[in-house]
């Protein structure tokens, strides 16, 4: 099966009057179809960058990105993307803000408001659809975000620390929920985390990248059997993967801190 | 009391009140009291009186009609034409850069040192009354609302990039509603600004509206009169002002809520 998604030598240079920061080295990653692709990195790492580049809201210096083997240019609907702030339309109620993508592409009303009936139930918020987003929990938003994105139906699911503005509680909860989505729904997803549990729990592949300038430096499997209970966080082999990981993501965090002292 | 404590709706309501009537009471004693002389200020029931001669024997209320009428129609047209300008100066970085030095510098031109040429250009007749109020309130109209479009959050517009939106559909479904509630805002400060204009364009060559009774009062020293125009203009702009509140706060609950 050819891969959903290729990352090809994209780097991105930042160039300012203090002079050029590389943020993201020459970097290669491929994506196939149901992949949970994680990244976990330090701040500043270039990860964000990464999935900003892929989603096309920003520009690689160098490489390409290719989505079924076309090219990416822009940003569009076959990539779903759910941000770390808020980004519901507040002027939008629930249904409107699912709605949204669905009116772009045209769809006759009855047809978007079938579809975002069945995503906003799919994120357990039916009878909340009359809603404005200032009315909601932040969790609440981000369920909405994630309704919003999946009625889009995109190729691929693009998540930037979607759930890092929520408490440790809530986001646990968002896991669980978007990991049930993905077994139901079979979507491929791209996640950016800091969170290591998460990051494990959440994914069938994870990749580290390093301090800046960023590249990725480690990459495993996770082979813990789907569907995956909260309680798989507790068993040997999820603790050993998660140590492996912390020694990999605490060297970066020290080299990035050393690199800060360094430059000050 | 302590700071930033809210106050009791009531208790507000209440406050705001007594001070006005403290203020007539204070305006009463000084010249029912024969503190200062009738022709220099008259007093509250003088005014209240020769009011109701103005509205009932001397057709002020056809003043009023006039001033009311030049401002909403001055101000109409400004923002007809601030509207699009200003989003699109908003949205479009060039456009921006192509008028905005110009609507800057234009802004700081008071409207009234411009009476004497328009009565040159338009005559004493009503166009030349509708442009005072135009310029002055389409420059400001014009920058403070490609500001507010201009600051619409990036996040948003990212987020309706990711979801599909063109370029062109971002700023009918992005730009404009993120912008509406301040917008209004904005219509509603500027249009309690042309009321300033209006009566400084009536002051001069006019022979309607409030700001002529003003000035005919004035050859009288009728200060009873002159206080009334006033009186009224202030009531009109309270009115006007709490009617655009209670306009936006319907148009736009969501940007309301929680606040």
């Amino acid at each position: 099966m050819p891969n959903i998604l290729s990352i090809r030598g994209v780097s991105r240079r930042f160039v300012s009057a203090h002079g050029d920061t590389l943020a993201l080295q020459a970097t290669d990653l491929e994506l196939a179809e149901n992949d949970f692709l994680t990244i976990l990195g330090p701040s500043g790492c270039g990860k964000s960058t990464l999935l900003r580049i892929v989603a096309g809201l920003d520009r690689q210096t160098s490489g390409e990105v290719l989505l079924d083997g076309k090219r990416i240019a822009g940003p569009g609907a076959d990539r779903g993307m759910v941000f770390q702030s808020y980004t519901l339309f507040p002027w939008l109620n629930v249904l409107d803000n699912v709605c949204f993508g669905l009116r772009e592409r045209g769809l006759p009303q009855a047809e978007r408001l079938e579809i975002a009936r069945d995503f906003i139930a799919k994120v357990g918020l039916s009878g909340f659809e009359h809603h404005y987003p200032k009315q909601l929990s932040g969790g609440m938003q981000q369920r909405t975000a994630l309704a919003r994105a999946l009625a889009n139906r995109p190729r691929i699911l693009l998540m930037d620390e979607p759930f890092g503005a929520l408490d440790h509680q809530t986001r646990e909860l968002m896991q669980e929920l978007l990991l049930s989505i993905w077994e139901a729904e079979r979507k491929t997803v791209l996640f950016v985390t800091h969170d290591i549990d998460e990051a494990v729990f959440m994914g069938s592949r994870v990749v580290v990248m390093s301090a800046r300038p960023g590249h990725i430096k480690f990459e495993c499997q996770v082979l813990l059997p789907h569907p995956r209970h909260y309680s798989v966080k507790t068993t040997p082999a999820f603790a050993a993967l998660k140590a492996q990981l912390t020694e990999q993501v605490r060297e970066e965090v020290r080299a990035a801190q050393a690199a800060l002292a360094e430059a000050a | 009391m302590r700071p930033l404590e809210p106050v009791q709706p009531g208790v507000r309501a209440g406050l705001g009140f007594s001070f006005f009537v403290l203020f007539v009471l204070a305006w009463a004693a000084i010249t029912l009291g024969g503190f200062v002389p009738k022709t220099f200020l008259a007093d509250p029931i003088t005014m209240v009186e020769s009011g109701w001669t103005l509205l009932s024997r001397m057709g002020f209320a056809h003043d009023i009609g006039m001033t009311v009428w030049r401002v909403v129609g001055g101000f109409v047209i400004a923002a007809a034409i601030a509207l699009p300008l200003g989003v699109a100066m908003g949205a479009y970085k060039p456009i921006e850069a192509f008028f905005e030095p110009f609507v800057s510098f234009a802004r700081y031109l008071p409207a009234s040192a411009f009476i004497p040429l328009l009565i040159l250009w338009a005559g004493i007749g009503e166009a030349q009354k509708l442009s005072v109020i135009f310029i002055g309130s389409f420059f400001q109209l014009v920058l403070m609302i490609a500001v507010t479009v201009g600051n619409t959050r990036r996040d948003l517009v990212e987020a309706a990039y990711t979801l599909g939106s063109s370029d062109r559909t971002l700023i009918r479904r992005v730009l404009i509603p993120a912008a509406a509630p301040e917008i209004a805002e904005i219509l509603r400060t500027v249009l309690g600004w042309a009321w300033t204009y209006v009566i400084v364009a009536e002051l001069i060559g006019a022979s309607s509206g409030i700001g002529h009774m003003i000035t005919d009062s004035q050859a009288l020293l009728a200060t009873d009169q002159i206080i009334f125009g006033i009186i009224v203009i202030g009531l009109i702009g309270l009115v006007s002002d709490f009617a655009f509140k209670w306009l936006n706060r319907r148009l736009f609950p969501w940007a309301q809520l929680a606040r």
